[in-house]
């Protein structure tokens, strides 16, 4: 199942390390993603805080290692899909 | 979440640069740029410009960044509204917290780099710790001490950079905590927080001003207008060294942006505006003059607001212009007579209001005032000619305004091309000069003969040697004028310094005043003499007073000095650009005859000894004479 939010996360994921988003999976890491650094890892946070309007705490940002993670997290914080307004 | 418009722009994009549509992929990235400016938008905008990049004029920029906290998360957003701006940056940052050492040290990259612009962010805990953490430890209020030695250290920094390198440098002021530690005891006591901080910042102003290029961006103002509240992340400072949130990013970058654009000569000079629901809201040719609305109740204020920020750009030295769809004598006498109109018939330096196409009409008045496309920024409340422009004229800064009116005004303050960090005084006249100009040749319409409009123009013309005060503006002349220039030699104001002690090697500024008003140096004539020799190395007139004959009168000066002193030939040279069409018969006109042609360069040269460059009937010439050679008679 693909909710939207796992489509903007990869698209997320592609554009903060410049990779096709083709080559994404739930488990990509800083492992298998060459140009995951420290520093892109920053960026990566950024750019999900502005992009799902939430805050990690700096713990939470430690563990921000795979789309997987990231979704988890995410879904802890972010509304629920109905409180949502319609499009 | 991301929203279906900005999914739409991204595969718009994709479609158009498979089809080799830049121009449309360009004004796609632009859109999506303006709709979602963010961390991860920048990245998928750059990579598009970064396809597009043979394609399409982007003026380079290399920047430095000297920093004492992070600051790489702002450099891909940095880039991506650069680039929709025209402006392909590269952005070297230095080592975190180095910033001192490297300014310091005499080989560092920020010199070996030789960046355009350096910019210095230093955080107030960095650089004065003892105002932001010490004052827990040790309590208030400051010792006065300690802002004076912030700021010596910024001088020395300042002074040291200055002297090793040509950058443009811009200083961010120190930002303030949200909150004083002492709370609002701080503010009631001399030397609170709060105060020291301040202090620091008025000088770190007082100290920029001292050095040529040296501008100050008022980086605690910048977190004052976002909210210092928001501004602050505790979270990933102690993580990141990153002191704001990452909301604040992209305020950080428009502000560079601001400075940037102008450090660069990224400008626009005229700002091409339209009027219905632009200037006003209603439609001239429906709603008649009294029927618009413009002025201080509701639904006119934003349209005020907005003519007070588009005047304050011709205080600026940004010319106005007019291109609207409308017939001319109503619009006009909206403009004219509407009782609180703001910008009258008489601060535009030009108009088309016809029923034509608006790029024809940027065509127009671009070559109506002497200047490229790609120095017009247009505005219009019409969201489809702005995209036509967009895509027609690439070339042009195309403002973009929100669907409410009363965000235009801010629209035009935060253009990063309409910005200037300095306004020379020729700036600020020259939206004078060319209204003048207008009523010129309107003038000139109305005079039988051009004889007869020569003589109610009543110029009068001064050429003087090179001073120390006319250096600038002539190397300024040689290195804009492009038309009325013989040789397009161009210098700056030390090589013009410098040639003017070479042997043999005369400069003079040319000054013209008319019925109008002072017209202030609008030529320079330099020259080298040899034994009975004199060689014209550059011939130049503003264009702003081609066509009127002052070049006769720089001639018969010439002439004439040429004669007492007993020089037998004057030649110069014509080297032709694409642009100097109208200096190609100078020498020809006045007697001279054709040495030698070669290409784009011919050599004329005059025989002094009864050779006749008589002065126009209707120019007084004087000239300010150096002490070493007596007046002399020119009729």
């Amino acid at each position: 199942m693909t909710s939207p939010i796992d489509n903007s996360l990869m698209r997320i994921f592609a554009d903060v390390f410049q990779v096709p988003i083709e080559s994404i999976s739930a488990d990509s890491s800083p492992e298998t993603i060459e140009s995951w650094d420290s520093l892109q890892h920053l960026n990566l946070v950024l750019a999900l805080e502005q992009e799902f309007s939430v805050q990690f705490t700096p713990d939470e940002i430690e563990k921000l290692v795979s789309p997987r993670l990231v979704s988890a997290l995410l879904a802890d914080k972010l509304p629920v899909p109905e409180a949502m307004p319609c499009q | 979440m991301t929203d279906a418009g900005a999914h739409e722009l991204r595969s718009e994009i994709e479609n158009c640069l498979r089809d080799n549509d830049w121009r449309r992929a360009r004004a796609a990235a632009t859109r999506l740029w303006q709709l979602r400016p963010s961390a991860a938008t920048a990245r998928h905008v750059i990579a598009c410009f970064e396809r597009m990049r043979e394609w399409i004029p982007l003026q380079k920029g290399r920047i430095g960044v000297l920093r004492s906290f992070t600051l790489e998360p702002t450099v891909p957003i940095l880039r991506a509204a650069a680039l929709t701006h025209g402006l392909d940056l590269t952005i070297q940052m230095g080592p975190l917290n180095a910033y001192a050492q490297q300014i310091l040290e005499q080989r560092d990259d920020i010199y070996t780099q030789t960046p355009d612009v350096v910019i210095i962010a230093v955080h107030t805990r960095d650089i004065a710790p003892e105002l932001w953490t010490g004052l827990h430890e040790k309590g208030g209020p400051a010792p006065p001490q300690q802002a004076e030695e912030v700021t010596a250290h910024f001088d020395t920094l300042i002074e040291t950079f200055r002297k090793q390198s040509n950058a443009t440098l811009l200083v961010h002021t120190l930002e303030k905590p949200a909150r004083a530690f002492d709370g609002i005891l701080d503010d009631q006591r001399s030397n609170g927080q709060i105060d020291a901080i301040e202090k620091i910042n008025l000088e770190l102003r007082n100290i920029a001003r001292r050095y040529r290029d040296v501008y100050v961006l008022d980086y605690d103002a910048l977190a004052g207008r976002f909210g210092r509240e928001r501004w602050t992340d505790e979270r990933l400072w102690l993580t990141a060294k990153l002191p704001m949130s990452p909301a604040a990013l992209l305020p950080v970058a428009d502000e560079w942006l601001q400075f940037l654009a102008p450090a660069l000569g990224r400008v626009s000079k005229v700002l091409v505006t339209d009027l219905d629901n632009t200037l006003w809201k209603g439609v001239i040719g429906e709603d008649g003059v009294d029927g618009i609305q413009v002025g201080s109740d509701y639904a006119g204020a934003p349209f005020l607001e907005l003519q007070r920020a588009i005047l304050g750009l011709r205080h600026r030295g940004i010319l106005l212009a007019i291109a609207s769809k409308n017939n001319r004598e109503e619009a006009y006498a909206a403009l004219a007579r509407h009782p609180n109109m703001l910008l009258r018939p008489e601060h535009f330096a030009a108009e088309r209001i016809n029923w034509e196409h608006k790029v024809h009409n940027l065509r127009a008045i671009a070559a109506e005032l002497n200047v490229g496309t790609d120095s017009l920024a247009f505005l219009d409340d019409n969201p489809v000619e702005r995209d036509l422009v967009r895509l027609e004229m690439p070339e042009v800064t195309v403002i973009e305004l929100p669907h409410d009116a009363s965000g235009y005004a801010q629209a035009i303050r935060c253009t990063p091309e309409l910005q200037r960090l300095r306004v020379s005084d020729e700036d600020v006249q020259r939206s004078r000069f060319y209204s003048e100009e207008r009523e010129r040749n309107d003038a000139r319409a109305n005079h039988q003969t051009l004889e007869s409009f020569y003589h109610w123009l009543e110029q009068k013309v001064d050429i003087a040697p090179l001073t120390e005060a006319t250096a600038a503006r002539l190397a300024q002349l040689t290195q804009k004028t492009n038309q009325f220039n013989a040789t397009t030699k161009r210098y700056t104001e030390q090589q013009i310094v410098e040639l003017a002690a070479s042997p043999g090697c005369e400069i003079f500024s040319v000054r013209a005043k008319d019925h109008f008003g002072d017209n202030g140096i609008v030529g320079v004539l330099i020259s080298r003499t040899f034994d009975e020799r004199c060689e014209i190395d550059s011939f130049i007139l503003s264009c702003r007073v081609i066509s009127r004959t002052i070049e006769t009168a720089m001639l018969t000066f010439l002439l004439e000095r040429c004669r007492t002193r007993g020089v037998r030939t004057v030649q110069g040279w014509i080297v032709a650009t694409p642009k100097n069409e109208p200096v190609r018969t100078l020498y020809e006109k006045h007697g001279f005859t054709c040495m030698s042609r070669e290409g784009g360069r011919s050599l004329w040269a005059l025989e002094v000894d009864g050779a006749k460059v008589p002065l126009p009937a209707w120019i007084e010439l004087t000239v300010t004479e150096d002490r070493t050679v007596g007046d002399f008679a020119y009729r």
